[in-house]
């Protein structure tokens, strides 16, 4: 009987020894050299594999990265500059810094503001929705609220907001990765520079249709009047298509267009101060009359000098 | 004989169809026309008159903005007062002639009268013209131009002419009514393309349910002077209507996947085309005017009407003519209603193809909450295209285009029998349709790669040729 154990083991063992042997001759014939520095790379990357880089996946990224010549097609939206540097460091490239983003909803048509002339019951996608019909409402460019934006978010930075119908952004979540802005059929999100302080001026609506048209299906559309583009001392607003649109890079934070819009169409977020509408008209006012007193005395003095 | 009909799947809804009764009536003409440029299927047609502009009735107001396209007429005499975009059925901006109607003065050269005109003219290509002329396009629904539809391309043959009377759908009742009342009219223009399509056999294809329509034609069969012509009742079943449903119950054969009716010697025309063909070709007269049924599960029968509408009346005239919307209505469908479309926009106007407005109730109408799948294979069964939804389904929500192309998605044709069977009410036609797309689009890069490598390789090719 012990003999039996013995002779069992003992063969156990001799047969283990063997096959590990085989598998590490194999292993050792048929070894795949990779440049280890994928596996640094990989290791300091969020590890998301939510694809907002273009890739795969945080091991594609970093294969493409080290095989890259250089890293300015690369980058990480959701480790942003900080994990970029540390890739960089690791790749000996240089990296440039990007301003951090944060994806932005740009429709205002809550319940509110944007009456419904029909109801919706088919699939709650907005993909199925936005191939049957314009929307839920006269605007057809707006918000359809199925909430796919919602659903193809990884980090759990959108939510419907049941009262305006709309999604909402938590921007300590959002990392811009993107994927949201691909799910909406109506290309209603935008991906914008966080801005100072998470300070940011932005034209909440899409809506390409002429004013009363605009107006008449939600009362917070833009209305491509202009006003926001004649106001504006940076030339950071252009209106194109019946709607209005700021240049982040431009744009100085100054709230003058967002004062006289006359439909709230332009929103600023997350400053310190809510908006003096009347003071900064006022503002505004005091400056163009200026501006005009400068402009006589210059005509009066090239009379004066002519005569 | 024995009644046939399609061999996979199918379902039976009630056919309710409540207008049958109801002669056509012609409908007075609105102050204001609204005609779209994109009433056909392929390209929408380019404007070629002016703002100001006076037309007559029957003139040309749009000419073909491609090969697949089709000419656009003014259905009343009057000015052209806008070119603008207006929304469509959907909802959705497509640009619209708006003519301020101020009679009914027709162009020179059409034949007003209702006098038969049986005798078939001989020069195919005079035909085909003509019929592109007068702008005429399926109007079983998918309004695909009837003038590329009766030319197929050189090599392939049709064997048989199938006219579409199946009218399959529930409600509607337009193409029964025309079937009585126009029965000879629509026998000569299923003689005329049987010219134009060679002499082939010619079957007109009705449902059961209709027997005064089989009736009439097999009256005016026997009437009138044509060959090859004959009536085949068919059992009823939904979606016998469709094309390559109404092949198999016909010839017994089956189109395979992603090709043409033409490829099995077929060609389906509807029986409300046949009627444009026969005004087109015996009468000059433009495809302006075609039949609608107002009908639905909450309007008493004498409120119900077939009417005989110009294109570009806008849908709330008729529906304010006929009585106004219900109270009861829950949902407005533009079609029968499988298929059709739910009304978003009851301004928007009527074209070539426009069938019905119907009035439904919420509670047979209205979807209900939907529940998980419990895998009871009865959307399989129903499937006229021997597809399986649920698996379809699955793949969509998985993003799997792979396995949705292996499973063959792009065969849907979108007959809903699927989401009329599903005893979850899993919203089936909704995720398929949308999965066919991408399946479709992935297919068309395919394609057009493929197409840009075999250039890419001649011209390298080439060359290397001029380089020797």
């Amino acid at each position: 009987m012990p003999t039996t154990i013995i002779w069992t083991i003992a063969i156990l063992a001799g047969l283990g020894l063997l096959l590990s042997l085989v598998l590490y001759l194999v292993a050792a014939k048929f070894k795949v050299e990779e440049d280890p520095r994928i596996d640094e790379v990989e290791k300091v990357m969020p590890g998301a594999n939510c694809g907002g880089c273009g890739f795969a996946g945080c091991r594609a990224f970093a294969d493409a990265a080290v095989k890259a010549p250089n890293l300015d097609n690369n980058y990480c939206p959701v480790g942003g500059n900080e994990v970029m540097k540390q890739v960089a460091a690791i790749l000996g490239f240089e990296v440039k810094e990007k301003a951090p983003q944060v994806a932005v909803l740009r429709c205002n048509g809550s319940c509110v503001n944007r009456p419904r002339t029909n109801v919706y019951d088919g699939a709650a996608s907005c993909r199925v929705k936005a191939a049957l019909y314009s929307g839920d409402t006269a605007c057809s460019f707006g918000c359809l609220g199925c909430g796919d934006c919602v659903a193809a978010c990884q980090f759990g930075a959108l939510s419907m907001n049941p009262e305006t119908g709309l999604p909402e952004v938590d921007q300590e979540k959002c990392t811009a990765c993107g994927a949201c802005v691909k799910a909406c059929p109506k290309q209603l999100i935008e991906l914008r520079p966080k801005g100072p302080r998470g300070m940011r001026m932005f034209v909440s609506c899409v809506n390409k249709d002429k004013g009363p048209a605009a107006r008449k299906a939600c009362s917070a559309a833009c209305i491509g009047c202009g006003i926001c583009a004649k106001t504006c001392q940076h030339g950071a607003i252009v209106v194109e298509n019946n709607v209005a649109y700021i240049d982040p890079a431009k744009c100085k934070l100054c709230r003058e267009c967002e004062a006289v819009c006359p439909t709230g169409a332009i929103h600023g977020v997350n400053f310190p101060k809510p908006l003096d509408k009347e003071a900064v008209k006022a503002r505004i006012a005091e400056r163009a009359r200026k501006a005009k007193e400068a402009e006589a005395a210059a005509a009066k003095e090239k009379e004066e000098n002519n005569g | 004989m024995a009644k046939v009909t399609f061999s996979i799947g199918g379902v039976h809804p009630h056919d309710t169809k409540l207008a049958r009764e109801r002669a056509i009536e012609v409908l007075p003409l609105p102050q204001t026309l609204y005609i779209s440029m994109a009433q056909h299927l392929g390209a929408p047609a380019k404007p070629v008159v002016a703002v100001g502009d006076r037309v007559k009735t029957g003139q040309v107001i749009a000419e073909p903005g491609g090969f697949i396209s089709a000419f656009v007429h003014a259905s009343a005499s009057g000015t052209v007062k806008s070119i603008a975009p207006r929304a469509d059925l959907a909802g959705n901006m497509v640009p619209h002639i708006e003519i301020a109607v101020d009679g009914d003065e027709w162009v020179e050269g059409v034949d007003l009268s209702d006098t038969l005109v049986t005798e078939i003219p001989s020069d195919r290509a005079a035909v085909l013209d003509k019929i592109k002329a007068c702008g005429v396009v399926g109007l079983g629904g998918a309004t695909f131009p009837t003038h590329v539809k009766l030319n197929p391309a050189p090599g392939s043959t049709a064997e048989c002419l199938i006219l579409n009377g199946a009218e399959c759908e529930p409600y509607l009742t337009s193409d029964y009514r025309i079937l009585l009342e126009r029965t000879k009219e629509i026998v000569v223009g299923a003689a005329i393309m049987q010219m134009v399509l060679g002499g082939c056999r010619c079957v007109i294809g009705i449902e059961e349910n209709k027997p005064e329509a089989i009736e009439a034609v097999r009256r005016a069969l026997t009437e009138l002077p044509y060959d090859n012509i004959e009536v085949l009742p068919l059992k009823k079943k939904y979606p016998q209507g469709g094309e390559k449903q109404l092949i198999d119950a016909v010839m017994h054969r089956q189109v395979k996947s992603g090709g043409l009716p033409i490829s099995v010697g077929a060609v389906v025309q509807n029986v409300a085309t046949s009627l444009a063909v026969y005004e087109a070709v015996q009468k000059n007269k433009p495809l302006i005017t075609n039949t609608l049924t107002i009908t639905g599960d909450c309007l008493p029968v004498e409120r119900q009407h077939n009417y005989l509408f110009r294109i570009g009346m806008p849908l709330s005239y008729i529906a304010e003519y006929a009585g106004g919307v219900p109270a009861e209505a829950a949902k407005l469908i533009s079609g029968g209603p499988m298929m059709g479309r739910a009304i978003a926009n009851l301004d928007a106007a009527t074209v070539k193809g426009s069938s019905s407005i119907l009035y439904l109730r919420a509670d047979t109408t209205l979807r209900k909450a939907e529940s998980a799948c419990i895998r009871c294979g009865r959307c399989a069964d129903a499937c006229p295209m021997g597809l399986e939804p649920f698996l379809l389904n699955r793949l969509y929500k998985a993003g799997d285009l792979e396995g949705l192309e292996q499973a063959s998605a792009h065969d849907c044709i979108e007959c809903g029998c699927c989401l009329y069977s599903c005893p979850a009410y899993i919203p089936l036609l909704d995720h398929i349709r949308q999965a066919k797309g991408q399946v479709m689009g992935v297919i068309r890069a395919r394609a057009a790669a493929a197409k840009a490598a075999a250039e890419a390789a001649k011209a390298a090719e080439e060359a290397k040729k001029e380089n020797k």
